[in-house]
């Protein structure tokens, strides 16, 4: 008893073709007119002064669509009195794959919290690839990426790094996530002040930038 | 005698200008007509700064073609270890050089009469006398039979190209070329001896004095409206003939790099794309005298408007060559602008397709549309002679 062969189930459909498709020509015709008429009314629209292109003239026009979710710069957050929260660990720009990020770190004596901080930091955006993996990165929540954009292009490769004071522009009032300073916790708050008062605005390397921080908050201990 | 000397260096003047404009604009109108097909803008960055200003001129991207030129005169002359390097050098013009000639005998406009044109100078005027020169450089008997003479040279140039390139891809490109160009050839003869049996002249000047007239009553009597068929041939033969896509197999870039031109680089290179783009301009200045009524517009002639029911509106004679013109160049335009059309719809054959598609497909549509016109005159000239 054998069974019949095994016949391979043949999902391809053989392209059949009319005869009025075989002939060609008026295939060819159809094909012409649809591309002619997007010709004519794109061209309709430029010669009444209106766009007939999808394109979006980049330096130029931004596109007003970004998606919600787009994340397409870095800020660096601040502590209260605008120094970077940074600490310089090199986490960021050791995870980050296209390898952008630079830091050079500095020894600030007068903050025995955070005795390291960055003096320079910067981002070339000629190269980052917009992963995000720095902000995952971060032990310190001092980096993040917000909904602008920065004005990339440049006819100069060097133009496009991005320094540090020029990323340190978020104003942490505004965020509504994430609150900074954070609400102060009463009985907590008692036991830090003196703490914070020490290492607080006295011989800050930083120039203080945002008015607002005049309220000392307790910094965040580690 | 001077007076014809002085009218051919200015026809002359005026062929090769208008041919290097159009060689030069079409890439321009190349690039826009594909990005606006496409819904997209188009080159548009390259500029001409006026100096000691800051004002950029961009013409949306009218210059991109003028930094071609440019790229192309500054790049370096790549030779390559050949053994036949004459043939390699000389390549390049032997396919642009007929490709200008084949304009020689092509009738821009109607017949010109410098006495008319400069009544108002009658110095001038005198000079010329009654004289009259019809707006062609070489008012020759055998017009079209130069144009296909000189078409088929270019054929010579792709495949001393691709033989001379000691390139394998070279020599399949050339080898391409030849049968493509071969084949379409005949056709496009084919196609054209229909006409040449209606009008029974193969001057093409003649042919373009012979479509002012009407058929039928109100139809003006241009060729694509006596030979639709043969148009339609002629004009598919043409742009396989100047291998442009769909029929770009001699350098289809995904299968051949560039074909017959793949070893040339900078203005040698160059040549062969100006000569692409001026054939493009050839092609649409042949189409327009055979098929659409060379440079008049519908019931007009040399003297004016003679409209349907027979009501004639003269016009000046400087009016007229003006209007004619203008009037071959729009329609030029108009032709080049639908080959790119196609270029941009179109998918490229497969080159046994290609071939099949002359041989068996176009070449006995061409045929039967020379027997049957064939037909049609000797049954007209019957019923003329015996009535």
């Amino acid at each position: 008893m054998t069974r019949p062969a095994y016949q391979r189930k043949r999902y391809w459909n053989a392209p059949t073709m009319s005869w009025w498709e075989r002939v060609y020509l008026f295939e060819i015709m159809r094909g012409l007119a649809i591309t002619g008429g997007v010709f004519m009314r794109n061209m309709w629209r430029w010669i009444t002064f209106r766009k007939g292109a999808l394109t979006t003239y980049y330096p130029e026009e931004r596109r007003p669509d970004y998606a919600a979710h787009n994340r397409g710069k870095h800020v660096l957050t601040q502590r209260p009195d605008g120094r970077p929260q940074c600490i310089a660990c090199n986490m960021c720009a050791t995870v980050c794959p296209a390898k952008v990020i630079e830091i050079e770190a500095a020894f600030d004596p007068d903050d025995p919290a955070h005795p390291k901080y960055p003096v320079r930091f910067e981002i070339d955006y000629s190269r980052c690839v917009f992963c995000g993996l720095c902000v995952e990165a971060c032990p310190e929540d001092a980096i993040r990426m917000v909904k602008d954009a920065p004005h990339m292009p440049d006819m100069d490769r060097d133009a496009m790094w991005w320094s540090r004071d020029e990323l340190l522009t978020w104003h942490p009032q505004q965020d509504v996530a994430k609150r900074y300073p954070p609400k102060r916790i009463p009985a907590e708050a008692d036991a830090t002040q003196p703490q914070a008062s020490r290492s607080g605005l006295r011989g800050s390397l930083i120039p203080i930038a945002s008015a607002s921080s005049t309220v000392v908050a307790p910094v965040q201990g580690d | 005698m001077l007076q014809d000397l002085l009218i051919t260096v200015v026809y002359i003047g005026y062929a090769v200008a208008v041919l290097l404009v159009f060689g030069t604009v079409l890439t321009w109108v190349e690039r826009k007509q594909a990005a606006i097909m496409s819904d997209r803008i188009g080159a548009n960055r390259a500029y001409v700064r006026i100096p000691f200003t800051e004002v950029r001129l961009v013409w949306w991207g009218l210059f991109h073609g003028l930094a071609d030129g440019l790229k192309m005169m500054l790049k370096e002359d790549f030779k390559p270890n050949s053994y036949d390097r004459f043939a390699y050098a000389i390549a390049p013009w032997v396919v642009f050089t007929p490709v200008l000639l084949v304009f020689a005998v092509i009738p821009f406009g109607g017949t010109l009469h410098p006495g008319r044109l400069f009544s108002a100078i009658p110095a001038i005027s005198a000079w010329f006398g009654d004289r009259s020169y019809p707006l062609q450089i070489a008012n020759l008997d055998a017009g079209l039979l130069v144009v296909f003479a000189f078409g088929g040279i270019t054929i010579i140039g792709a495949m001393l190209a691709g033989w001379s390139s000691s390139n394998k891809f070279s020599l399949l490109g050339a080898l391409r070329a030849g049968s493509q160009m071969i084949s379409y050839e005949l056709v496009m003869g084919l196609t054209v001896l229909g006409l040449i049996l209606i009008y029974g002249t193969v001057d093409l000047g003649a042919i373009a004095r012979a479509q002012s007239g009407v058929v039928l009553g109100v139809l003006p009597a241009w060729g694509i409206f006596l030979q639709p068929f043969a148009a339609l041939l002629f004009l598919t033969a043409a742009i396989a003939e100047n291998k442009r896509i769909p029929f770009d197999l001699p350098e289809a870039e995904s299968e051949l790099i560039a074909g017959y031109y793949t070893e040339y680089s900078a203005m040698k290179m160059g040549l062969f794309m100006f000569a692409e783009f001026i054939e493009i301009a050839i092609i649409g200045a042949l189409f327009t005298t055979l098929f659409l009524g060379g440079y008049n517009l519908p019931y007009m002639t040399d003297e004016g408007f003679v409209l349907p029911g027979g009501h004639a509106i003269p016009l000046a004679h400087g009016a007229i060559v003006v209007m004619q013109l203008v009037v071959f160049l729009a329609k030029v335009l108009l032709v080049c602008s639908f080959q790119i059309l196609v270029r941009w719809t179109l998918p490229r054959f497969r080159f046994d397709q290609l071939l099949r598609f002359a041989w068996r497909f176009m070449f006995p549509l061409a045929l039967a549309n020379l027997t049957a016109t064939a037909l049609i005159v000797w049954a007209l000239e019957l019923g003329m002679s015996h009535p």
